[in-house]
């Protein structure tokens, strides 16, 4: 492994352990996309042989792909861990969906208040998450264990100083951290880790023959009925896979060849553009994801 | 100087700072440094150029600072609050830049970020020279254990490319940097917004013929990665993958490790040989510095998650008493005597700042006498604790040297330290262990000893409360003492005044003195003001939490300035009396008080017989 590699490594690791035995009831998020399998490899090796010592948790907006589902349940079979799953029902019972709704709602009532329901009822308060902070530019400024106040209230104008490996992890009653063991880690670190690790990862990363609609200058796939068709729209097959996964009709594809992760690794080398490209729930506005941070969102 | 082409360094990711004083130029640096390495994607450079400001001097309108500006508030006010981490890679080296705000008010952030980093970059204005914001980031830089810096004076456009301009302040820096202790430094003219010596040197002088700045980044050999050999496991977590056994999970901080090794417990130095070894868990024979370990000892030895195991030689000290450089981050200024919570290599530890020897002044460089540390000062202290803790230098101990100041109520990390020695001190004080058992004084006067600790209002009542209270208890069969706020003030605290830090040294005296008649046996009422719930707090701790009443006597201030007995609040309001409680100084009343009298719906009778019925139900029951 690349000395890089492995003391990122390392540090995802103390950062794990460091979690465990700080919180009295850290969970870890798994969202099934290629950050969240890396962050579950590591949490495995960092307790190895014993088990992981905390739950995982998915929120699931029922709006997934399909094979990340399926993905889901293989890695949870892979790893022997259990994943709870929430839904807001009540976001369900009142129609939000991404398609009505807009992304913005949707994202809102399924994902931020989805996760902030689930954390409240299993009174979780440490949320270990795969974010890294070369995704977006407020991620770039968060803290590794980064502090909220009651309410799940993230205030970027007071963060805590975190020096060294010296982690301040106390805690009242009502507030909460979020853990971030990917931190330092960039895209092209995650694929190489995936490479060295050899760590199985859902297939809609890899390119393949699949059916898509051109929306908004980009590809969207037709992963179900339930994506309504304009009168005009007809699905092409096209080779395409996905940078970044979330809801079907919110993650945009990109034309590729890419077959393996070091046909990943090649092409994005060559990219020009930046990973969150293809999401279309960032693009309302300048500072939308730190606005969404600041309510709670992952 | 020509660039000659050096192979890869060894590889490990290079980890930088940008710091220096405010529209230096630090976030514009890396922008461009960013772009002009083309690792900025093109819809970020888009969406950047979009918020960018009218007569932004980029390319196509980009101000290259907004690359990096993430926080709303910083795009509205144009100012960098906290660090932004970034990754980049060239052909020869992969980096990750921390950029630092250059405001005084966020150094607690530019701290985060050197106590991380390899190597600095620290921006100079070529038209304003060395500011104190320079001289403090260079000195944190130094304090926190980096030694090779790269000088960007920048702005050298604005000053048309002066050697002379560039010399004084190479010259002014290295007055500075030889009293730091950098072991290498390297200055070079350059003008962010056009990207002169940055990747190129197109644009620049004829008399610079040294290389850019990302030169040498690709090239430093990092001097601070050297690290002590000392063997150091910070334990993490304590897993049970079995019945049986017993796993140890921790990164190894400093030293190295191998099966069959002998290895002991920090705190208590029992001695045990590694059975088994696991590195990012797998099975191995050896374990480096920085490696992620699982171990399994030979013996059973008494070690939980926060503990430390070290190796045998050379033997690790540990102490109550320390000298430590400290940072201060906390607008409430760090005073002597307040007691905080530390959290360093040997886990969470109560303690107090002993001495502060003296206050850093960053522009004469002076070591300044001084009573607190006021936020973004540095000082020298000494610390002492309630239990001894490793003492591992920071100079040669850079991975576990390091400490955070917590406070105890709120939470917040206030002011981080880095250690310079233990003082031998407290290992030549044995405390004398009483001869005479406590149960034996029990037996004695017939009941168990209790502090009551009654704060409110300067008029509240207290002392004829704890009058009252006290001669009831007399009558009774206890036997009692009395501290009072006022007849203390007289004697044994008469040198103090009511600034807060004298009002801490106040009630830490107090509380002493209530201990020493608590280990007598007595029942013991305190009557004091006692304003701040973290000095409480701190009498509390010392005398221990089962013996430790606190009874807020609660009189709302209006009905203690109709009272005014002494007539002290009528020369406050007049503004005789600075600092006066309730009127120019805050009262901070008890969260969860053990009890709370309310003294406007009853009599002083009434709530000293509330006092005395559980006074004798908790030293009798």
């Amino acid at each position: 492994m690349k000395p890089h590699l492995k003391s990122l490594e390392a540090e995802a690791i103390a950062i794990f352990r460091e979690a465990a035995g700080a919180f009295a009831r850290p969970v870890m998020m798994f969202s099934i996309g290629k950050d969240s399998t890396v962050l579950l490899h590591l949490a495995a090796k960092a307790f190895a042989p014993a088990k992981i010592p905390f739950p995982l948790l998915h929120i699931d907006t029922t709006w997934k792909f399909r094979e990340m589902i399926a993905f889901r349940s293989r890695v949870a079979k892979t790893y022997g861990v259990d994943i709870l799953v929430h839904t807001n029902q009540e976001g369900l019972a009142n129609g939000i969906n991404p398609i009505d709704s807009g992304a913005a709602l949707h994202t809102h009532v399924m994902k931020t208040l989805a996760l902030k329901q689930a954390l409240d009822h299993y009174q979780f308060d440490a949320a270990i998450g795969g974010a890294r902070r070369d995704e977006e530019k407020s991620r770039a400024k968060e803290r590794i264990f980064s502090f909220r106040s009651a309410g799940h209230v993230w205030d970027p104008r007071k963060q805590r100083p975190e020096l060294w490996d010296v982690y301040n992890t106390r805690l009242h009653t009502g507030e909460s951290v979020r853990v971030f063991p990917l931190s330092n880690w960039t895209e092209i670190d995650i694929w190489d880790y995936v490479e060295a690790e050899s760590i199985e990862v859902v297939p809609l990363y890899f390119s393949a023959l699949r059916p898509v609609v051109r929306r908004s200058g980009t590809w969207i796939m037709v992963d179900d009925g339930r994506l309504p068709l304009e009168a005009d729209e007809t699905p092409q097959m096209k080779n395409v896979r996905f940078r970044t996964l979330g809801c079907y009709p919110l993650s945009g594809a990109i034309e590729s060849e890419a077959k393996s992760v070091n046909d990943i690794l090649e092409e994005m080398r060559g990219s020009r553009y930046s990973e969150r490209q293809g999401r279309l729930i960032d693009g309302d506005g300048t500072g939308s994801m730190e606005a969404k941070k600041r309510e709670g969102y992952f | 100087m020509p660039v000659s082409p050096s192979p890869l360094p060894a590889s490990d990711r290079l980890r930088f700072l940008t710091c220096g004083s405010v529209d230096d130029g630090k976030s514009t640096l890396i922008g461009r440094l960013l772009h002009d390495c083309g690792q900025v994607p093109e819809d970020i450079v888009e969406a950047a150029r979009r918020q960018s400001p009218a007569g932004a001097t980029g390319p196509g309108g980009l101000d290259f600072a907004y690359l990096l500006d993430g926080l709303e508030a910083e795009r509205q006010q144009g100012i960098t609050i906290d660090v932004s981490y970034r990754s980049f890679m060239t052909p020869r080296r992969a980096f990750q830049v921390a950029d630092c705000p250059g405001h005084a008010q966020y150094t607690r952030n530019m701290a985060t970020a050197a106590s991380n980093c390899d190597v600095a970059i620290i921006l100079i204005d070529a038209r304003k020279g060395l500011l104190e914001q320079t001289r403090r980031h260079a000195t944190l830089c130094a304090m926190l254990g980096i030694k090779d810096i790269a000088v960007a004076i920048n702005k050298m456009d604005l000053m048309a490319w002066s050697q002379a301009t560039f010399d004084v302040i190479v010259r002014d820096f290295s007055s500075l940097s030889d009293r730091l202790g950098f072991l290498s430094v390297e200055a070079f003219p350059t003008a962010a917004t056009l990207g002169v010596n940055l990747v190129t040197r197109q644009g620049s002088p004829d008399w610079y013929v040294k290389g850019t700045l990302l030169d040498w980044l690709e090239r430093v050999e990092v001097s601070r990665k050297a690290r002590s050999q000392a063997l150091r496991l910070k334990v993490q977590w304590v897993a049970r993958p079995d019945q049986d056994s017993r796993l140890y999970l921790g990164n190894l901080s400093s030293g190295s490790l191998r099966v069959g090794d002998t290895v002991q417990v920090g705190h208590s130095g029992q001695l045990a040989q590694v059975t088994s070894l696991l590195v990012a868990g797998v099975p191995s024979h050896a374990a480096q510095a920085g490696d992620p370990v699982a171990i399994e000892l030979s013996e059973h030895v008494d070690l939980t998650q926060g503990d430390i195991l070290c190796g045998q030689t050379p033997q690790p000290d540990f102490a109550s008493q320390f000298a430590a450089d400290l940072i201060w981050f906390d607008a409430t200024p760090m005073t002597p005597g307040r007691t905080y919570i530390l959290k360093g290599a040997s886990g969470w530890v109560t303690g107090s700042i002993s001495r502060l020897k003296y206050r850093k002044d960053l522009e004469s460089d002076r070591e300044n006498a001084a009573s607190v540390l006021g936020m973004n000062e540095i000082g020298l202290c000494n610390l002492a604790l309630s239990k001894p803790m490793l003492c591992d230098p920071f100079a040669t101990h850079p991975t576990t040297g390091g400490f955070i100041v917590v406070d105890q109520v709120s939470n917040e990390t206030l002011g981080a330290g880095m250690i310079r020695h233990s003082l031998r001190r407290s290992a030549n004080l044995t405390p004398v262990a009483a001869t005479i058992d406590p149960s034996a004084r029990v037996a004695r006067f017939g009941h168990r000893p209790l502090v009551i600790w009654l704060t409110g209002l300067s008029g509240s009542g207290k002392s004829t409360i704890a009058k009252l209270v006290e001669a009831s208890l007399w009558a009774q069969g206890v036997a009692t003492s009395m501290l009072d706020g006022d007849n203390l003030r007289t004697g044994l605290c008469r040198d103090l005044g009511f600034t807060d830090a004298d009002r801490v040294e106040n009630i830490r005296r107090t509380a002493e003195a209530a201990k020493l008649l608590h280990q007598s046996g007595l029942v013991v009422l305190c009557a004091l003001i006692s304003p701040f719930q973290r000095d409480r707090e701190m009498a509390k701790s010392l005398i221990g939490q089962a013996d430790f009443l606190e009874v807020f006597v609660d009189t709302p201030l209006e009905t203690c300035i109709t009272r005014d007995p002494k007539g002290l609040y009528k020369k406050a309001l007049a503004g005789e009396i600075p600092n006066f409680t309730g009127i120019g100084s805050a009262y901070e009343a008890p969260l969860e008080p053990g009890l709370h009298l309310k003294t406007n719906d009853a009599s002083p009778e009434a709530l000293s017989a509330i006092v005395t019925n559980k006074v004798l139900s908790q030293i009798r029951g």
